[in-house]
C-alpha cells in the first residue's frame, strides 16, 4: 500500500491543465507539419502553416494555443494499492482544475447547469472517469475538450447486419455534416461495441491514443487504415475550406456488446488535440 | 487569391469589393460577441429598444478570450463556430451590423442576409488563438461585463487575417472550394 496525498494529485491535475493548453502534443504538431507539407489547397496550406506559427507561439510565450480551453475531461488510472489521504480523490482533481485554469489564465468554458447557464467562474466540475487498475501508481490525463468538435459528434446503434460498411459511412458522415464547424483537420475518436453509455466513453478514450499509433487488433487497425484515406477523400479540408487533409488520424476503440447490437460512437477532436499525462 | 488591406469599420465601397475566398487584413475597431450575448442584443432589438453599444455599421467578431496574462492586451482569441449565431443573424444584419467574423460554414438563411443587406461573412483562422491575439492592440469591455469571456469587447485590432466566406452576391467559399479537392488522395507524407 502506497499514500499519496491529495494536494500532490491537485498539483499535478494543475500543472496539467496549463501544460496542455499551451503545449500541442508532439505527435499532433508532427501531423499539422506532415498535412501543412502534403496539402495541395493553397488557402489549407497557408492556415496549416498559421497553425504551426500558432503552436511555437502558443509554447513559446505560455498562452493557450486556442482560445477554447474546453471543459477539463480528466482520465484516471488509479492502482488499485493507492491510499490517497488529506482529501478524497475527486475533491483534489476539482481543485486541481480550478487552480490551474485561474493560474493559467485558461478560459472558463463551464456553465454549471445545461438551461440556468450561469459561468462557474473556475472551469469546474470536469468530467471524471476513473479506472482502478493494478498497481500502486495514479496515471493522470487531462483532455481539455473544445466546444466546437465536441457539439458535432454523434452516437448510433446501427444493426449487426450493418458490419463495417456501415460503420464507415456513419463516421464519414459524422465527419462530412461536422465540416468546418469542428475545425479540422481533425482527429476522429471511435468507439464500437459496449452499451449506450461505454460506446461513447471508448470513443473518447480513442483521442487518448497517439497519432501513428494503430489499434493493436489487426481487424480496427485494418478499419482505421481504410478510414483515414476516405474522410481525406470528402474534400473538406483545413476550416472546411477545401483540401486533402481533413482528419490528422483515426483511432477505433471497441468492447464487447449485445447480440442485437453495432452501437457506434464518433468522437471529434478538433487539430487542437490536446492531451497531457502524468503519472504519480 | 487577392489580398485586401480594409479599415473598419468597413465601407461600402470595401463590401462590394469583396469576393469569397478573398485574403483580408482588417484594422481598426471590431466588437466582439457571442451565444449569450446576442441572445441579449436579439431581445433589446425585437422590443425595439437601444442596445447598449451602437453596433450600426461594425464588424462583429464571434470570440470568448482567454484572459489576458499581465501586460498582454489580450488572451488567447480565435472565431468560435458561427453557425451557432445564426438564428440571430439576420436580425443583426437588418439592424445594421455589416460583417461577422467566425468559423465554419453557416445556414442558407446568413448567405441570404448577406446579400439582402449588403454584409460579408468573414472566416478566422480557427484554433490559431495566440497567433490571432497577437493582432488585437487593445481590448475593453464596453457591455455584459457580467458575462465574462462572452462580454462585449471593443477591439482594435491590426492586420487582422480573415478570409471572405459569404460576401454580398451570394458567393460561399466552402461551396466552391470543397469540390475541387473531393477524390482527391492524400500524397504520403516523408
Amino acid at each position: 500500500m502506497r499514500t499519496i496525498h491529495a494536494g500532490k494529485i491537485t498539483e499535478e491535475v494543475s500543472l496539467l491543465c496549463m501544460e496542455a493548453c499551451y503545449d500541442l502534443p508532439p505527435d499532433v504538431l508532427r501531423a499539422i507539419k506532415c498535412a501543412a507539407d502534403s496539402e495541395k489547397s493553397p488557402l489549407g496550406k497557408n492556415i496549416l502553416n498559421k497553425l504551426i506559427d500558432n503552436a511555437e507561439l502558443a509554447t513559446r510565450e505560455r498562452m493557450p494555443y486556442c482560445h477554447d480551453t474546453g471543459l477539463a475531461v480528466v482520465f484516471v488510472e488509479m492502482g488499485q494499492d493507492v491510499h490517497v489521504v488529506g482529501g478524497s480523490l475527486h475533491e483534489a482533481i476539482q481543485a486541481g482544475v480550478r487552480k490551474g485554469y485561474k493560474e493559467g489564465y485558461l478560459r472558463k468554458s463551464v456553465v454549471g447547469d445545461p438551461l440556468i447557464r450561469e459561468n462557474t467562474g473556475d472551469n469546474t466540475p470536469a468530467v471524471v472517469h476513473t479506472e482502478i487498475v493494478e498497481g500502486q501508481s495514479i496515471k493522470l490525463t487531462v483532455i481539455p475538450k473544445g466546444g466546437g468538435s465536441e457539439n458535432m459528434s454523434s452516437l448510433k446503434f446501427l444493426l449487426p447486419g450493418d458490419g463495417v460498411e456501415g460503420i464507415k459511412q456513419f463516421v464519414l458522415q459524422t465527419v462530412q455534416e461536422a465540416g468546418g464547424k469542428a475545425c479540422p483537420p481533425v482527429v476522429v475518436g471511435v468507439g464500437i461495441g459496449g452499451t449506450f453509455d461505454h460506446v461513447a466513453y471508448l470513443a473518447k478514450k480513442a483521442l487518448l491514443r497517439d497519432i501513428g499509433v494503430y489499434n493493436p487488433k489487426p481487424h480496427l487497425a485494418h478499419l482505421e487504415k481504410e478510414l483515414l484515406p476516405l474522410i481525406n477523400q470528402s474534400g473538406i479540408g483545413p476550416q472546411g475550406l477545401g483540401g486533402v487533409n481533413t482528419a490528422l488520424w483515426v483511432a477505433v476503440e471497441s468492447y464487447a456488446t449485445h447480440i442485437t447490437a453495432l452501437p457506434v460512437a464518433v468522437n471529434l477532436q478538433c487539430h487542437a488535440a490536446r492531451k497531457k499525462t502524468t503519472t504519480i | 487569391m487577392p489580398l485586401h488591406r480594409i479599415k473598419s469599420p468597413i465601407s461600402e465601397a470595401d463590401i462590394k469589393s469583396l469576393r469569397c475566398g478573398d485574403e483580408v487584413l482588417l484594422t481598426g475597431t471590431i466588437f466582439t460577441a457571442r451565444d449569450a450575448a446576442h441572445k441579449r442584443l436579439i431581445e433589446l432589438i425585437e422590443k425595439g429598444e437601444d442596445l447598449p453599444v451602437d453596433l450600426k455599421g461594425q464588424i462583429i467578431y464571434y470570440v470568448g478570450p482567454c484572459p489576458p496574462r499581465p501586460g498582454q492586451a489580450i488572451g488567447s482569441a480565435g472565431p468560435t463556430t458561427a453557425y451557432r449565431m445564426d438564428p440571430f443573424t439576420p436580425a443583426m444584419l437588418s439592424y445594421g451590423v455589416k460583417g461577422t467574423i467566425g468559423k465554419g460554414p453557416r445556414r442558407e438563411l446568413v448567405k441570404e442576409a448577406c446579400s439582402q443587406y449588403g454584409a460579408v461573412y468573414l472566416a478566422g483562422i480557427g484554433g490559431a488563438s495566440a497567433l490571432l491575439a497577437m493582432a488585437v492592440e487593445k481590448a475593453e469591455v464596453v457591455a455584459y461585463a457580467d458575462l465574462g469571456t462572452e462580454a462585449i469587447r471593443r477591439l482594435e485590432v491590426v492586420d487582422f487575417p480573415l478570409i471572405v466566406a459569404y460576401d454580398i452576391y451570394g458567393g460561399d467559399v466552402f461551396q466552391n472550394e470543397i469540390p475541387k479537392y473531393a477524390g482527391l488522395d492524400l500524397p504520403v507524407c516523408k
